[in-house]
């Protein structure tokens, strides 16, 4: 597999509405934006890119199907190859891998993905109806259909499984709408306290609203190159381009049905999805412990995918202790449950700590003040940017612009592309971006890396 | 403010039928004009088949839950399925008890369209004894403005619809003894 490079992101401003332009004019600010970053025109662009992948969820909100060639003509990048990538709210996450996938297999040198969703296009309570249709349509959605309330459940056996409370879930909104007070991106940027997100109206017990991030309008765009496609890009924007490379890729899927997912012995997991970092006899012991409890895993308070797509992606990249050897993570938080679940997929701290992590100030930036007594200094920022709570989730811009925050991290340009560098994690060297879909169905995790 | 003091009045989709707009006589001044948003309904009835997994639901209309079990395996599925998830077996269509525990529960205080006059209403996950999945439902018989995490483990029993919709709503669960 040959070594893929990201040169340049772009993020259009995330918005409840944006009926100032359609889909393809949003992209294009994405696109635009990526050019400018290079310092490369269009034209140079469509000479060097050599094919695209578009990222969009729903055909539903905009009424319109083949959204995805309607952005390809409006960039000007036709005739060039493209296609849609699909896969609920992972589909960021996936379209970049796919990109990823065209580089590194050698079909493309150069690849640009842009993702987008329009999601004002109907009122919040049918845009609900349109994401519970990514739920089964015959036993699910006919019950309820509404995904605040299937990971409302999830949450709840969590709680009953380890006790997780509903203040440490808030500490988790409090840290993520904080951080977007730096990012100008992000849709909504508060400063919260763990009272604001208890008293603010209730959605699906026990989830709040500042629990859950909102529909939004956006889009994000990514370009990325071989060694020879980084060559050619250097050559057309007539200097050196940072080397930020994709080292891990990683996904897992589970039952679309929460109620089948399976409720496994003790062997099984560590036959099938334990991390290197739980080997040791203390975290075999901790976990022999909760089988004897009645722990069985995945259920429905783990998401498996999400911990298989960690494996993976980390087996690639090399890395046997997530926490120490990761420099940051911009992880899919719908939820601010969903952040806490997914610490344990990432292996950040083991299944049932995810709670007492969220409190602990390890996944808090430095120099913030979150007016929380945090006993624990930052060890690994999770969401920098403010995440999906606070930026905003239009479904298919979501995992890219994600992707978008992690190569500026990496780049050291969160102060140039933000026009503040409060966010940036210093020194920043190796970060993951994990992208999810419905109740945990799709996961990725890519890992990158600056070069030195 | 007190909650009950509104500072705007809703949203809605609700407005003026309009035909015609101004439009300046110089052209350069239409760039950066306001957007101009229209209505647009769209109605579907689907034609929606259950096809193999057809028979829940007439049993669902003659007060019988019917799951599958692996004729391999064993494993056992609440929501059928006619092919083994965990090893590729063919199931056959067995009767699951209908009493089990509460999971794990919510309160929809908000949702979808389809469902908003229902809110606020309580979904829950069912597990019953000899069976290895899970099954999703309503939760009735109890005080959806008292949540608590006390109804996780709550016995309860299945309940049927006189009047079968042929819906996976035509059974709900309610507290044993209520």
């Amino acid at each position: 597999m040959r070594t893929v490079y990201v040169v340049a992101g772009g993020v259009s401003k995330f918005a409840k509405a944006r009926p100032d332009k359609t889909f393809q004019a949003i992209v294009k600010e994405a696109y635009d934006y990526c050019l400018q970053d290079l310092g490369i025109d269009a034209r140079q662009a469509f000479e060097l890119i050599d094919g695209t992948v578009a990222s969009y969820f729903s055909d539903h909100f905009q009424r319109q199907l083949m959204s995805g060639i309607m952005v390809q003509d409006y960039l000007g990048l036709v005739p060039k190859p493209s296609h849609r990538v699909e896969g609920g709210g992972a589909t960021g996450g996936l379209s970049f891998q796919e990109a990823w996938k065209n580089i590194a297999s050698g079909h493309m040198d150069t690849c640009l993905v842009y993702g987008f969703e329009t999601m004002s296009h109907v009122e919040t309570w049918k845009g609900n109806e349109f994401i519970a249709l990514a739920s089964d349509v015959s036993f699910d959605f006919p019950v309820g259909g509404f995904y605040s309330g299937y990971y409302a459940m999830m949450v709840v056996r969590h709680m009953k499984e380890f006790g997780t409370t509903v203040e440490q879930l808030a500490k988790v909104s409090v840290k993520n709408h904080i951080n977007a007070l730096h990012n100008p991106y992000a849709q909504k940027r508060k400063r919260l306290t763990v009272e604001d997100v208890r008293n603010s109206p209730m959605v699906a017990w026990p989830l709040t609203r500042l629990d859950i991030c909102t529909m939004s309008d956006g889009a994000a765009a990514a370009i990325l190159v071989s060694e020879d496609g980084l060559a050619k890009m250097e050559k057309a924007a007539g200097r050196r381009l940072p080397k930020v490379k994709i080292t891990g890729i990683g996904r897992g899927t589970d039952a679309m049905r929460m109620s089948d997912r399976p409720h496994q012995s003790f062997d099984a997991f560590y036959a099938a999805n334990s991390l290197d970092n739980e080997q040791d006899a203390d975290s075999k012991a901790y976990y022999k412990e909760l089988w004897g409890n009645g722990f069985r895993y995945p259920g429905v308070h783990s998401f498996r995918a999400g911990r298989m797509a960690s494996k993976q992606a980390y087996k690639h990249a090399g890395i046997h202790d997530p926490l120490k050897e990761i420099d940051f993570v911009e992880l899919h938080d719908a939820y601010t449950s969903s952040e806490i679940q997914t610490y344990e997929d990432m292996g950040l701290c083991r299944y049932g700590e995810g709670g007492t992590f969220a409190e602990s100030g390890k996944a808090f930036l430095p120099g913030i003040d979150y007016g929380l007594d945090l006993p624990h200094q930052p060890i690994c920022p999770v969401n920098p940017s403010g995440g999906l709570i606070a930026c905003g989730h239009p479904v298919g811009a979501t995992g890219l612009m994600q992707a978008v925050f992690g190569l500026w991290q990496l780049q050291n340009t969160f102060g140039k592309h933000l026009g503040d560098d409060k966010l940036q994690v210093k020194g920043a060297r190796r970060g993951v971006v994990h992208s999810h879909a419905g109740t945990g169905t799709y996961v990725t995790a890519t890992v990158m890396e600056r070069e030195p | 403010m007190a909650d009950h003091i509104k500072t705007h009045p809703e949203e809605s989709l609700e407005g003026a039928v309009v035909f015609n707009v101004p439009i300046p006589t110089d052209l350069e001044a239409l760039t950066g004009m306001a957007p101009i948003v229209i209505k647009y309904p769209y109605h579907i009835d689907y034609v929606h088949s259950y096809g193999q997994d057809s028979p829940f639901f007439a049993g669902l209309a003659n007060k019988k839950l019917l799951g599958t079990k692996c004729q391999s395996c064993g494993h056992t599925f609440a929501t059928p399925r006619m092919s083994c998830m965990q090893c590729g077996g063919a199931t056959k269509w067995v009767e699951i008890p209908h009493e089990g525990k509460v999971h794990t529960f919510t309160v929809c205080h908000f949702g979808s369209e389809a469902f908003l006059p229902e809110c606020p209403f309580v979904l829950a996950l069912i597990e019953f004894e000899g069976v290895d999945t899970l099954f999703l439902t309503r939760l009735m018989g109890v005080d959806p403005l008292k949540p608590s995490m006390d109804w996780v483990g709550t016995k309860v029993k299945a309940k049927f619809r006189r009047l079968s919709q042929l819906k996976p709503t035509d059974v709900w669960f309610v507290p044993v003894g209520s």
